[in-house]
């Protein structure tokens, strides 16, 4: 089943000052299936980034479709559907993952995790138990569990990032270049978290600099260059 | 969260005029002042949607009409014109600006809860913590003392205030106690909605961290609906869901709040994100 259908995206940004149009990436069309994962490899620039985010719209699309297929709305376009409807998606639906740490400050990393669940509605205890495994689940160490994340290192950064995305439970996740900075072993790690996530039929679209890595976790690579795919 | 929910607040072109203004106003405008008449408008055409157990960001410049949008909402102004609604008021059908005096208290009492800036437009100086928290439940019609001090306990030990102090007065305060009394103030009534107005601004940056994770336990905890203005980008960053800008009087720009901040349209908005440290 078609989880995700992109036609002819394009992205354009207007800046004012200076008088500037930059074009970031053009006629991206692709599908993805359930429990699938595709790759996106390019150099800095290409446009990479700027696909994923259309897709999460925390860019808004300037040409195109992006058909997905929503458990609670059904196929819907996530280039034009309202705010509300993408808030919805983000909390139940649709994970995000980047290298970047985004936490409240003075915010512990179970708590950080707990507050994913939280926001949805689940009781305190229940996010408690529910954080707790799935920090275990991504191997962070427990005596980080109570110390606020700006500490972290990269690889510790990232295990976080997806065990907050991953406790929601989505059914299709975005991974914004989670690989960069890491040293082999924690890409090792990384990957290894991965194949369990498609083993849970998590649908999967992930920017990644190393084709290396990608070899037996990805179903299908795409390159992009200058904004459009080769 | 269920999308089939009706906005807790509606607010439709409300206008805020000082000044007569003129037939040329809107077309002679220089930033919000009419280059005709002088007439200035504080907010002009304004419109807005805040839904259940969600936050609401407000940006903008001084002078953009952010202060001006919330003190109108609480009644500190008398709008020239347009028309908000409240879920909890006449189910949404009223607007709150053709409320009688009475029922006026009743919203601003019971409905509503606002955190200035300044805490002294908020407390009563000279009362003591439980008795500024009381005198808002008194407002609300209880005159029981004993669930009015369990009360006042129970929202002080919320905003991390030792109930221990709950008699002394916030004069003697810091900056950052202060606005957490008012904001156990402000809960004082279970509001539908809360109106928190530059809240960490002037704070240290250990205490605005205080502020702002209360702020996000309040919105869990109590599922309330939060109109946030601040000019502090990262402020909004972490708690709106949704942002919109404002820049001489009207909004010029809304949406997701990562969708503003990164890939901003406005001439305004990319300037003001342009601009962040």
């Amino acid at each position: 089943m078609e989880i995700l259908k992109i036609e002819n995206l394009g992205k354009t940004f207007y800046l004012h000052d200076p008088e500037k149009i930059i074009h970031s990436c053009q006629n991206i069309s692709f599908t993805l299936n359930q429990g699938e994962f595709i790759g996106i490899v390019g150099l800095s620039g290409a446009g990479k980034s700027t696909i994923l985010k259309c897709i999460h719209r925390s860019y808004l699309p300037t040409e195109g479709n992006i058909y997905y297929e929503s458990e609670a709305f059904g196929r819907i376009n996530l280039a034009t559907v309202s705010e509300r409807e993408i808030l919805y998606l983000r909390k139940y639906e649709i994970g995000y993952v980047s290298q970047f740490l985004n936490v409240m400050p003075r915010t512990t990393a179970r708590q950080h995790v707990m507050n994913a669940l939280l926001e949805m509605g689940v009781d305190a205890a229940q996010a408690k138990e529910e954080a707790e495994q799935m920090l275990s689940y991504f191997r962070l160490s427990e005596n980080l569990w109570d110390v606020y994340p700006n500490t972290f290192s990269g690889g510790e950064r990232l295990r976080l990032n997806l065990a907050a995305a991953m406790v929601r439970k989505p059914r299709f996740m975005l991974l914004d270049e989670p690989t960069a900075s890491l040293d082999n072993k924690t890409k090792i790690l990384v990957k290894d978290m991965l194949k369990k996530l498609k083993e849970k039929k998590t649908s999967m679209l992930g920017i990644f600099h190393d084709l290396e890595f990608m070899d037996g976790v990805c179903d299908r690579v795409y390159n992009i260059s200058e904004g459009s795919f080769q | 969260m269920n999308l089939q929910e009706k906005p807790v607040l509606k607010i439709q072109n409300l206008t805020v005029r000082y000044g007569d203004g003129c037939p040329e106003c809107q077309n002679s405008l220089e930033k919000n002042r009419c280059s005709k008449c002088g007439t200035v408008w504080a907010a002009n055409e304004v419109s807005l949607e805040v839904y259940p157990g969600e936050v609401l960001g407000i940006v903008g410049e001084s002078g953009s009409g952010k202060s001006t949008l919330m003190k109108s909402l609480y009644f500190d102004f008398e709008p020239t014109s347009g028309s908000a609604y409240l879920q909890d008021y006449k189910n949404g059908e009223k607007n709150i600006w053709e409320a009688s005096a009475a029922e006026r208290r009743m919203i601003r009492n019971n409905l509503m809860g606002m955190v200035y800036q300044n805490p002294i437009l908020g407390l009563r100086m000279d009362y003591s913590s439980a008795s500024n928290i009381a005198e808002k439940i008194i407002s609300a019609g209880s005159r029981n003392a004993g669930q009015m001090t369990e009360r006042a306990k129970e929202l002080l030990k919320a905003v991390e205030i030792l109930t221990s102090r709950m008699g002394e007065a916030p004069k003697n305060f810091s900056g950052g106690m202060q606005q957490r009394v008012q904001i156990s103030k402000a809960l004082a009534n279970n509001p539908s909605l809360l109106l928190l107005d530059e809240v960490t601004t002037g704070l240290d940056l250990s205490v605005q961290a205080k502020v702002l994770d209360l702020i996000r336990k309040i919105k869990a905890q109590y599922g309330i609906s939060i109109l946030l203005v601040s000019h502090d980008l990262a402020v909004i960053r972490m708690l709106a869901d949704r942002t919109i800008v404002m820049l001489d009087g009207r909004i010029v720009e809304s949406g997701l709040t990562d969708q503003v901040l990164e890939d901003p349209q406005h001439a305004y908005t990319q300037q003001l994100v342009h601009s962040l440290l």
